[in-house]
C-alpha cells in the first residue's frame, strides 16, 4: 500500500535491526504501537481498542500497521483487515489535517444537511470520503452525533458548527486555511 | 469558607450547550462575579443537559429558578450586576412563550411544565463530575438498600413487579430478562449497558451518561447483584467523546468511594465496570452485533436463541439493557414498584424520553409519562411547527420505525399503540416534519442508511433492502412504474419476516408505514412524475411569475445553466391573463427554459421579490 506511513517504515518482516536500513528508517511509532499492544495484550477482545490508539498514533490504518498489530496480538491479519473495513471510523487512507464530518441524521437531513454537502463537495473538490487536494480537509458523513437540536450539525476537528446553512461553508472553511497559513508563517 | 451561598448558577454544559459556546460564558460568569467580589457568595455549577438544546447556551439561576436562554460571554456582567447584586432579572435574556409573553421562572415554562423528570432527575440540575452531588440527591442509596436489605430475588421481583419495559427498542420486561439470567449458573456472567445509541435523531442516552453518568453505574452495579455478575462493561459509541470522558472520570470517583470495586458495603458482594468504546457501525446497537464487537470480531448479528441471557459476551451468561432503562432502576428500588406504575399507563409503566427535533419550534429532550399524546408533545411541549406551516407526519423510532400522520395526532404514545399503527417506540428519536417534506424522500433516506449499515451477513437485509432502494430512487427520479407500491409492500413484508436481526427486520418499516398513511404521495411520483413535497430534485419545476417579476436580471446572472432569459413583459403578463393583458413596453421580464434548467434553486434563493416559485 502506498501510503505515507508505508514509505517511512520497512516492510514488517524486516523490522530494523534485522533489515539494511541499519535503523534509518526506523519509525519510532512502531515503538509506541508495540507498547499499546502490550497494555492490551492479556484483555480479551483487545483488538478494537488497540486499532483505536494505532489509528490515532498513525492517523489512519495502512497495511504494515494492521500486519504489526495481528503479529503483536497473535491474531490473523485476515481477521485485522475484517475488523478494519467493518468500522466506519477506521480508515485505510491517511486523511486531511482536518476531518469535515457532515452529520446525515435524519434531523440534519429534514433541515437540509444535503445542500451543505453538496456545496462543500463544491468547495473542497472531492467526493465523501475524498481529501481536497491540498490536504487539508477530509470530508466525510456521518451518521447522528446527536446534537439534533441544532440541525444541520458539521463538525471540524473538535468543533461543532451548528445551523450551517450552505452560505456559511465558504466562511468556515476560510477560518481553517488562514490558520493553516499563520501556523505555516510562524515555523 | 463562605459563610452564606445567596445563589446558585447552573450553566448547562451538555453536548448542545458546549457547541453552543457554555464554557466561555462560565468562564466570563466566574470572572464577572470575581469583578464584584462576590466569588465565594454564589456557586456556579456545570450540570448535565435541561433538555430545550436550542436555547443554548442557557443559565438557571436558583434559588428563583429564573431561566436565561441564548447567553453570551458579554451577557454575563449584566446577569451578575442586575440578577445577582440587584435582584432584578435580565429581561432580555428570558424566554418567552408562544404568546409572547416573558417567563420568569422555569416552572412556568411550557416546554417544562408538562414534563416528568425519573429518568432525567438530575441531568442539569447537578455537576456529573461531582460525586457529592449525585449522593445528595439519593444516589447509591438505592444500591446500599439493596446490598444490605434485599436478596438478589427480592431485587428481580421488584423490577418485575415495576412493569419496567426496554427503552431501548422493542420493550421486552426488563424484569423477565434479570429473571432469565438470574436463573442460567454459571462460574462468570457479565452486565452490559447497550450505550450505542444510533438511530439518528435520538440522543436521550447521550445526555444521561454525559448528565448523569453516576445513575448508570448505581443501576449496574445492582443489576450485578441481582443476576450473580462481578463484572460490567458500557459499549458507547465512538462518536459521543464527551460521554466516555464524564463516565470514566464518574468510574474512578466511584472506586475511590467504594460504591464499585470490592466488598461493597461490607456486603461481600464485589462489581467493577469497564468501558469499551465503538467504532461506528449501527448494526451494533443489536444485542447480538454489540457483544461480538466487544469480543473484538465484526460486529455481526447471529441467531437466537442461545440469547444473551443464556450465552453472551465471551460464551458466559450476559445481562444487555440500554440506557435510559438502567436509569430506572435506582428510582424504583427506592420509591418502590407501585410508585412507578402510577406514572404512565397499564401496559407501559414510568416515563419517556423523547429526543424532539426536525421542524419544531422548541427541540431537545422531553420526559412525559407514557400515554401522552403526540399532539401535547408537538403543540404544548414543542410549540408546534415553525413558519406558521402545517404538521405533516412525526416519525418515531428512528430508521426501525415508522411515521405517524396527522390523522393521529392523538395516539398515546406508548409501546403497543405506537407498534399497532406501523410505527415504534424505537429508543425515542421523534421527528417532526412539516408539508415541505417528502414522504417518499424521508422512506428513501432511511433505506439509505439501513442499507449502508446493513452487514451483508443475511439475504433479506443485504439483498432486499437494495431492491426497495432501488425501486424509491427511480420513483424520486421521475422513472416509477405501475406495480412499484405493490412490489415495495410485498418486499418489505418478506424482509420484516426474515432477516435476521431487528435491523433487517424493521428495515422496511418506514416504507410500510408512509405508503400506508401517504399512498397519494406514492402514486404522485408514479403516476404525475410529480412531487407534493417539492423535494425530489429531478420532479420540481421552477418558474419565474412575471407579475412579481422586476426584471432585475440577478436570477439570470446566478444560473449556471444560463436558461433564464429576458422576454418582453406584455408578452408574458400577457399569456398568464389570457391574452388580455395591457402593453408595457419598456418593462422586461425573466422566464426560465426548463429543458434546460438544472433545478439547482439558485435563481430562486437570489430572488428579492419572491418572483421564483418551485412547483
Amino acid at each position: 500500500m502506498a501510503s505515507e506511513v508505508a514509505a517511512k517504515h520497512p516492510k514488517p518482516d524486516t523490522v530494523c535491526g534485522e533489515c539494511k536500513c541499519q535503523g534509518n528508517l526506523h519509525d519510532d511509532r512502531f515503538d509506541k504501537l508495540q507498547d499499546i499492544i502490550d497494555k492490551y495484550k492479556d484483555q480479551a477482545g483487545s483488538l478494537i481498542p488497540v486499532l483505536h490508539e494505532a489509528q490515532q498514533l498513525f492517523g489512519c490504518l495502512p497495511e504494515d500497521v494492521q500486519v504489526f498489530v495481528a503479529k503483536g496480538l497473535g491474531i490473523p491479519e485476515s481477521e485485522v483487515y475484517g475488523v478494519v473495513t467493518f468500522y466506519s471510523l477506521f480508515s485505510l487512507k491517511p486523511k486531511g489535517k482536518w476531518t469535515i464530518s457532515v452529520c446525515l441524521g435524519t434531523a440534519c437531513y429534514v433541515k437540509g444537511a444535503a445542500d451543505c454537502m453538496e456545496e462543500l463537495k463544491k468547495e473542497l473538490g472531492c467526493d465523501v470520503g475524498g481529501t481536497s487536494e491540498d490536504g487539508l480537509f477530509t470530508l466525510e458523513g456521518v451518521r447522528c452525533v446527536g446534537a439534533c437540536a441544532l440541525a444541520p450539525v458539521a463538525v471540524i476537528g473538535d468543533t461543532v458548527y451548528a445551523k450551517v446553512k450552505p452560505e456559511d461553508i465558504k466562511g468556515i472553511l476560510a477560518e481553517f486555511v488562514e490558520a493553516n497559513s499563520t501556523e505555516a508563517r510562524a515555523s | 469558607m463562605s459563610p452564606f451561598i445567596r445563589a446558585h448558577i447552573l450553566v448547562c454544559s451538555g453536548a448542545g450547550c458546549v457547541s453552543s459556546g457554555c464554557f466561555n460564558v462560565y468562564d466570563s460568569l466566574m470572572h464577572a462575579l470575581e469583578e464584584e467580589g462576590i466569588l465565594d457568595e454564589v456557586k456556579v455549577i456545570k450540570t448535565g443537559c435541561i433538555g430545550s438544546c436550542d436555547l443554548g447556551p442557557t443559565v438557571l439561576i436558583y434559588p428563583d429558578g429564573v431561566f436565561y436562554q441564548k447567553v453570551k460571554p458579554e451577557d454575563t456582567k449584566e446577569i451578575v450586576e442586575e440578577h445577582i447584586v440587584k435582584g432584578r432579572p435580565v429581561e432580555r435574556l428570558l424566554p418567552r412563550q408562544a404568546e409572547g409573553e416573558i417567563c420568569e421562572s422555569i416552572s412556568s415554562l411550557n416546554f417544562f411544565k408538562k414534563q416528568v423528570k425519573v429518568v432525567l432527575r438530575n441531568c442539569g440540575v447537578i455537576d456529573p463530575e461531582n460525586i457529592y452531588e449525585y449522593v445528595a440527591r439519593d444516589g447509591y442509596e438505592a444500591l446500599a438498600r439493596v446490598l444490605t436489605d434485599m436478596t438478589p430475588q427480592d431485587v428481580v421481583d421488584t423490577i418485575k413487579q415495576s412493569g419496567l419495559r426496554g427503552r431501548g427498542g422493542a420493550g421486552f420486561p426488563t424484569g423477565l430478562k434479570w429473571e432469565f439470567a438470574q436463573r442460567v449458573r454459571s462460574d462468570q456472567k457479565y452486565v452490559v449497558c447497550n450505550a450505542d445509541e444510533g438511530d439518528p435523531g435520538a440522543f436521550m442516552d447521550r445526555s444521561l451518561l454525559e448528565g448523569d453518568p453516576h445513575s448508570i453505574i448505581e443501576a449496574m452495579t445492582i443489576a450485578g447483584y441481582a443476576i450473580g455478575a462481578s463484572q460490567g462493561y458500557i459499549y458507547v459509541r465512538a462518536e459521543y467523546p464527551l460521554a466516555v470522558s464524564r463516565l470514566t472520570h464518574a468510574i474512578k470517583q466511584a472506586r475511590e468511594f467504594g460504591v464499585l470495586g470490592k466488598n461493597l458495603f461490607g456486603s461481600g458482594f464485589s462489581f467493577d465496570l469497564d468501558i469499551r468504546v465503538g467504532a461506528g457501525a449501527f448494526v451494533c446497537g443489536e444485542e447480538t452485533a454489540l457483544l461480538a464487537s466487544m469480543e473484538g470480531k465484526r460486529g455481526m448479528p447471529r441467531p437466537r436463541p442461545p440469547f444473551p441471557a443464556t450465552a453472551g459476551l465471551f460464551g458466559k451468561p450476559t445481562l444487555i439493557n440500554n440506557v435510559e432503562t438502567y436509569a430506572n432502576i435506582a428510582p424504583i428500588i427506592l420509591k418502590g414498584p407501585e410508585w412507578f406504575r402510577s406514572i404512565g399507563t397499564e401496559k407501559s409503566p414510568g416515563t419517556k424520553v423523547f429526543a424532539l427535533a426536525g421542524k419544531i419550534n422548541n427541540t431537545g429532550l422531553v420526559e412525559v409519562p407514557m400515554g401522552t399524546t403526540l399532539r401535547e408533545i408537538v403543540y404544548e411541549i414543542g410549540g408546534g411547527i415553525p413558519g406558521g406551516k402545517k404538521f405533516k407526519a412525526a416519525q418515531t423510532g428512528g430508521p426501525s420505525g415508522g411515521c405517524i400522520p396527522e390523522s393521529l395526532l392523538d395516539i398515546s404514545m406508548e409501546y403497543d399503540t405506537l407498534t399497532a399503527a406501523g410505527a415504534m417506540m424505537g429508543s425515542g428519536g421523534l421527528i417532526i416534519m412539516d408539508e415541505d417534506t417528502c414522504m417518499v424522500d424521508i422512506a428513501k433516506f432511511f433505506l439509505q442508511f439501513t442499507q449502508d449499515e446493513s452487514c451483508g451477513k443475511c439475504v433479506p437485509c443485504r439483498e432486499g433492502t437494495k431492491v426497495m432502494l432501488d425501486i424509491l430512487d427511480r420513483m424520486t427520479q421521475g422513472k416509477g412504474q405501475p406495480g412499484d407500491i405493490e412490489t415495495l409492500e410485498s418486499l418489505g413484508k418478506t424482509i420484516g419476516s426474515t432477516a435476521l436481526c431487528g435491523l433487517g427486520q424493521t428495515a422496511p418499516n418506514p416504507v410500510l408505514s408512509s405508503i400506508k398513511y401517504f399512498r397519494d404521495e406514492y402514486e404522485a411520483h408514479i403516476d404525475e412524475k410529480r412531487c407534493p413535497g417539492g423535494v425530489c430534485r429531478e420532479l420540481v419545476r421552477y418558474e419565474i411569475i412575471p407579475e412579481k417579476c422586476k426584471g432585475c436580471s440577478l436570477c439570470a446572472k446566478a444560473c449556471p445553466a444560463e436558461c433564464i432569459h429576458p422576454v418582453a413583459a406584455e408578452e408574458a403578463v400577457a399569456e398568464a391573463a389570457g391574452g388580455e393583458g395591457r402593453s408595457k413596453p419598456k418593462r422586461r421580464v425573466y422566464e426560465i427554459d426548463n429543458s434546460k434548467c438544472q433545478k439547482c434553486g439558485e435563481c430562486m434563493s437570489v430572488c428579492r421579490f419572491d418572483a421564483v416559485i418551485r412547483r
